[in-house]
């Protein structure tokens, strides 16, 4: 490729074309300072901080929204420059709050970082907040206007990134504002709940449903027995609320930290990730072989699941019936579990460690939900939330023991299991498995490598033994329509589908990339948190759902069979189609 | 000429909200119940300019220039003018000065104009193609398709120095030929009819009185650059201008001069109107871009210029209404003719909207270059009531004040960049020493943080944040280092703001500040020096002067005035609310604003 060169600063750099001067600067060790950029997103060049000049134009450039030219020549910083910047910064400032103590994102928020390296002191601007109501409407995140700095990027997130439409700029001029269009309740927007948002708000103006004082509640209720369960992706995230790198599996002290905390049993979403495969796998073989409703869908992403059920409905029967893992794990926690233990179900409690925002909606979102008699999931708490909740206990998270394991008889996992977490991982697992229910043999390289990594939509073609089964994998909600589109062009031609089964997650990289872990994550760290996971995946002895002792022995003791009446009871849902826009008169 | 007489009636908006339409259909009916309609020709034009001075009524061929003439005067210029020959006197412009100015040669309003963008307003018939086909109108297409390269008509835009006339005044031919240089499997042209600065109309008095010029020259455009397809952009608060366009595409599109196969030719182009909810911003042309996308009107970053990545990411030609009207008369007449209007920078002429305290407002359009002294005296007749200049404002809320001490610069972009101006869309508007300067200032303040789209920070909180502090200022509640605080923030405006309407948002404040720091200073010590500033102001009664006549008590609108009759009326400072009206009512100059 042909090299573009420039001068930053005076100094020679090379770089690739269509690469922004903030890449560029990063190059030679210049940080420029930013607060709308966002790697995801397209430059939207809002906030007008990050701006530089060129050589020879009294004008000033926004570095983030500028691509390089050859033989630019690129000021990063002068006084003047830096006078600019902190005036914009304190008119910023003038209309922010300033109430960083009592702000979910103190410690973590740009702009308070921002305030800080510019060393901004006092505000010489008149200052003037517009109070404004939050949007409480969701059960998974919470919209703060009063804190919003305009930046754009949720609408963006939204908009590009997930295809959702919920978040809009209303009105114009000072009085602009973020909120669903038509100025509805999130809840009754085309919200997907996914909490991209969150993850990215530079600020406290969009943040996680906060759901701990819940939890300690239930933690302070007397005969109850409160179990959790983690997620796959938060072993490779949390870690990074207490220093670490992305991707370090801290799984032994994530199940340390929730004992120290009170939980009476600490179980793995892992396992029952196994027990989906075993469902799901089940159901694709049996539509697979025996004729069914193809392709099949998984399901386990409630905010895909939203996203169907209000805009591409003429797929409710391609869904997967399984309930997600964590849905399973509720059920078996408060069915299985007590049967076993000799407990109350109804003293039993199941509180979910989840990388998403959208869990928190998932655990009441119909009937199905409650199918132990009770609620089966009775709160979810996003990594985000775990890890202050660590915090407030004082645990020193760093120093926990790496080795502890998760409680029998819902905590032991494979591979495949914990693979759930990343794009791709589900396809994978339940390929493993599907190869050895058609065949009835196991595999010799568990890897399916063609469905693995940060392309939005990935194919396969997958050869069982002569069998062929196409497969597709897409995440970034913005990337399904296309996929759909396919299906129902095929469906419309009466032609073949061009795939079999399509696993759909709706954070970019999967789970790792959920709206409810630690925010500002960009590539590089979904990069790293899915090495975590595989690296988790091939450090397993055992890589395939079918053969973890512990799913075995649920079926034997308590299940059935995959699919059979109990099964069905407990692990299985349904969808109904759901308005995107609900407007009040 | 076949008739006898040519009766033209301006249908501008001026003239047609003052009743040219009633002015009109009476000539209609008249001449028909004269049985003159093979005598006299009534021909319907768009705007002549003079507003000041409409409706306005033309006879030729002896140039005859009538103005605000009502309905009723209809039946008598028919009978003494039409019939006899005999000019209605009382209907001549200026009919108190002894001299009478009866045609338009004569009128000092017209002297020192030179009309390239307005030639067929006034004249023609907007509705009517074939009047502008009469007028040498589709000529320059007919060149252009038949004897001319895109390359020969670049050069002539070269030749000719035109600029774009947005404001910006950036050099048309670079535009296009970008466009042109740019491979591409489908480019578009794009006419910004969204005028916005406050008094400014030459784009719709030009869309109105000839619009076939703009859709002429965008087709030249579309030509020489490789565009089928064309858009204009205009605001919905501009129906006539849409109904003559809208027409006008109709018509040539029956004509063969736009669609498919222009003149026989492989050629082919359409136009189509898209109409704007009138936010000021979507004048910006990537907000503008943003709109006919459909999406929300708000500005990207330049680079990209839409020349290169326009209109659905396609390479665009954007120029606005009058840019497009110079275009057919310098395929015709030539570059180098163009070329030799004007001053050494700033080609041709530029058409100006004179308003505030001056005689004769209305449209003018003069050679680049002219003075504002030659303006405002010669064109404009000068400061109604003898009052003196204080200041003209160019470049609307983008622009700055022009002092007296500048009237006799001659006017182009770089000489009013020199002084803190912009050249701007037009808008050209006068102050005399009844208004206060930091008012002004404010006014139009208040307008770009009213239009300011919000995307950006500096916008949106610097415009506010130095509104409020002008705002301050206006009622004595200013400390004097404020004012380094709004210089302050005017920099970071100007360095930060994404697009135009931030960059240049407190011009005024800026440029006001400069040239009457003395005024502002006033201000902090509590006083309004023009008496306009409500909370620095008092109106009382004086004793001496008052006689008792209760007009002042009766016109108040809150009762703030007391007195009994034939005594001396006091007024309630606490109740009163500043608004004049006890000023206009007395007969004996008995209240005093202080």
């Amino acid at each position: 490729m042909e090299m573009i060169d420039l001068f930053i600063n005076g100094i020679a750099v090379s770089v690739e074309p269509g690469t922004n001067i903030v890449k560029a600067a990063k190059k030679v060790n210049v940080n420029i300072p930013t607060l709308c950029y966002h790697q995801d997103l397209d430059a939207w060049a809002a906030c007008g901080i990050c701006i530089v000049k060129q050589e020879g134009s009294p004008k000033m450039l926004r570095a983030c929204a500028t691509e390089v030219t050859p033989g630019m020549k690129i000021i990063t910083h002068d006084p003047e420059i830096i006078k600019v910047r902190r005036t914009v910064l304190e008119l910023i400032l003038s209309t922010h709050p300033n109430e960083c103590l009592t702000c979910p994102r103190s410690g973590n928020c740009e702009l308070q970082k921002m305030a800080a390296d510019l060393g901004i002191r006092e505000i010489k601007f008149a200052k003037r907040v517009k109070r404004l109501p939050k949007d409480e409407s969701t059960p998974s995140i919470v919209l703060d206007p009063t804190k919003c700095i305009q930046c754009g990027r949720c609408a963006l997130v939204c908009q590009n990134m997930q295809g959702a439409w919920a978040l809009e700029f209303l009105n114009r001029g000072e009085n602009t504002r973020i909120a669903p269009a038509a100025d509805v309740d999130l809840i009754d927007s085309p919200c997907i709940k996914c909490g991209q948002c969150s993850a990215h708000c530079p600020v406290g103006a969009i943040y996680e449903k906060d759901d701990i004082a819940k939890v300690w509640d239930m933690l302070e209720e007397e005969d109850t027995h409160v179990t959790v369960q983690i997620a796959p992706a938060t072993r490779v995230a949390i870690g990074e609320a207490f220093g670490f790198e992305p991707g370090d599996i801290k799984t032994g002290q994530m199940y340390a930290a929730l004992r120290r905390l009170g939980f009476d049993a600490v179980f793995d979403t892992n396992f029952s990730a196994d027990l989906t495969i075993m469902e799901e796998g089940s159901e694709f073989v049996k539509r697979f072989t025996e004729g069914g409703t193809l392709p099949l869908i998984t399901s386990c992403c409630p905010s895909w699941t939203d996203y169907m059920e209000k805009n591409a409905n003429d797929f409710i029967d391609n869904f997967s019936t399984a309930k997600s893992p964590m849905m399973m794990m509720g059920s078996m926690a408060k069915t299985y579990y007590p049967k076993q233990m000799g407990l109350d179900p109804k003293k039993v409690r199941n509180i979910a460690i989840m990388p998403c925002t959208s869990k928190k909606y998932e655990i009441t979102r119909d009937e199905n939900m409650f199918s132990t008699d009770q609620q089966d999931v009775d709160a979810v708490l996003t990594t985000r939330e775990l890890a202050r909740m660590i915090k407030a206990a004082g645990i020193d998270f760093a120093n926990l023991p790496e080795d502890e394991k998760a409680d029998s008889i819902l905590g032991e996992y494979t591979g495949a299991g914990t693979i759930f977490g990343v794009t791709g991982g589900v396809m994978e697992a339940a390929l493993r498995s599907a190869y050895f229910l058609i065949t009835k043999e196991d595999l010799e390289d568990v890897n399916f490598t063609a469905v693995r990594g940060l392309k939005g939509i990935k194919e396969a073609e997958i050869d069982i033994k002569g069998i062929k089964v196409r497969v597709a994998v897409a995440h970034q909600t913005s990337c399904i329509e296309q996929v759909l589109n396919k299906v129902r062009e095929a469906r419309k031609a009466g032609e073949e589908t061009p795939w079999h089964f399509i696993e759909v997650m709706a954070c970019r990289g999967g789970c790792i990339g959920g709206g409810g872990q630690p925010v500002l994550a960009t590539d590089e760290i979904r990069a790293k948190r899915t090495a975590g996971i595989y690296s988790d995946d091939e450090k397993s002895v055992i890589r395939c759902s079918h053969n973890n002792p512990e799913i075995q022995k649920i079926y034997k003791d308590f299940l059935g069979e995959p699919l059979g009446h109990n099964a069905h009871k407990y692990l299985h849902t349904s969808y109904q189609k759901r308005i995107a826009y609900t407007l009040n008169d | 000429m076949a008739f006898k007489n040519y009766i033209l009636v301006c249908a501008g908006t001026g003239c047609e909200s003052d009743g040219a339409l009633e002015i009109n259909e009476e000539f209609k009916k008249q001449l028909k119940t004269l049985n003159l309609e093979d005598d006299a020709q009534l021909v319907t034009t768009g705007c002549f300019g003079f507003c000041a001075q409409g409706p306005i009524v033309k006879i030729l061929p002896d140039e005859t220039f009538y103005v605000m003439v009502k309905p009723e005067d209809v039946k008598e210029i028919i009978e003494e003018h039409i019939i006899k020959g005999r000019p209605v006197e009382r209907l001549l412009y200026d009919k108190e000065q002894a001299h009478q100015k009866a045609s338009v040669e004569e009128i000092d309003f017209y002297q020192k104009q030179f009309r390239i963008v307005l030639r067929n307003c006034g004249l023609i018939n907007p509705a009517s193609i074939d009047e502008y086909i009469a007028r040498e109108g589709y000529g320059a297409l007919e060149k252009v398709l038949f004897e001319m390269t895109p390359d020969d008509v670049l050069s002539e835009l070269e030749k000719s120095g035109l600029r774009g006339r947005g404001g910006a005044g950036f050099p048309t031919f670079r535009k296009w030929m970008f466009s042109k240089g740019v491979e591409s499997d489908q480019k578009y042209i794009v006419c910004n009819a969204d005028e916005g600065d406050p008094g400014a109309y030459m784009d719709r008095s030009t869309l109105e009185g000839d619009p076939h010029s703009v859709l002429e020259a965008m087709t030249i455009a579309g030509h020489t650059i490789g565009a089928n397809e064309g858009y204009i952009y205009i605001r919905a608060e501009y129906p006539l201008a849409i109904e003559r366009l809208e027409k006008a595409i109709a018509q040539a599109t029956e004509y063969g001069l736009l669609g498919e196969n222009i003149l026989g030719t492989d050629f082919s182009f359409t136009i189509e109107l898209r109409l704007g909810a009138g936010a000021f911003v979507c004048g910006e042309e990537t907000a503008l871009l943003a709109s006919i996308e459909g999406n929300r009107g708000m500005p990207t970053t330049r680079p990209p210029f839409p020349a290169v990545k326009g209109l659905w990411g396609k390479p665009t030609v954007i120029n606005n209404v009058e840019t497009w009207a110079n275009i057919p008369v310098i395929i015709l007449k030539g570059g180098e003719w163009f070329g030799n209007i004007g001053t050494e920078t700033s080609k041709g002429t530029k058409v100006f909207a004179l308003t505030g305290k001056i005689k004769n407002s209305g449209l003018i359009e003069v050679p680049m270059g002219t003075t504002l002294r030659e303006i405002i005296y010669d064109i404009g007749g000068g400061i109604p009531g003898g009052k003196a200049f204080k200041a003209a404002q160019t470049g609307g809320p983008s622009g700055g004040v022009i002092t007296a001490d500048f009237l006799d610069t001659p006017i182009d972009y770089e000489t009013l960049a020199a002084l803190g101006s912009i050249m701007g869309s037009g808008g050209l508007i006068v102050m005399d020493e009844d208004d206060c300067i930091v008012d002004v200032a404010k006014f139009y303040l208040d307008f770009t943080v009213d239009e300011s789209c919000g995307k950006c920070s500096p916008c949106r909180i610097g415009g506010r944040t130095l509104y409020n502090l002008v705002d301050n200022v206006t009622k004595g509640l200013a400390k004097e280092e404020d004012f380094d605080k709004m210089l302050e923030i005017a920099k970071a405006m100007q360095k930060a703001s994404l697009c135009g309407l931030g960059q240049t948002a407190s011009n005024p404040v800026v440029s006001t500040l400069k040239y009457f720091k003395d005024e502002y200073m006033a201000h902090l010590e509590g006083r309004c020096p023009a008496g306009k500033c409500k909370d620095l102001i008092k109106y009382t009664i004086l004793e001496d002067k008052c006689i008792g006549c209760t007009a002042c008590a009766r016109k108040c609108p809150v009762n703030a005035i007391t007195g009994v009759v034939k005594g001396v009326h006091v007024i309630d400072q606490e109740k009163c609310i500043k608004c004049g009206q006890c000023v206009a009512a007395c007969k004996f100059n008995a209240v005093l604003v202080s």
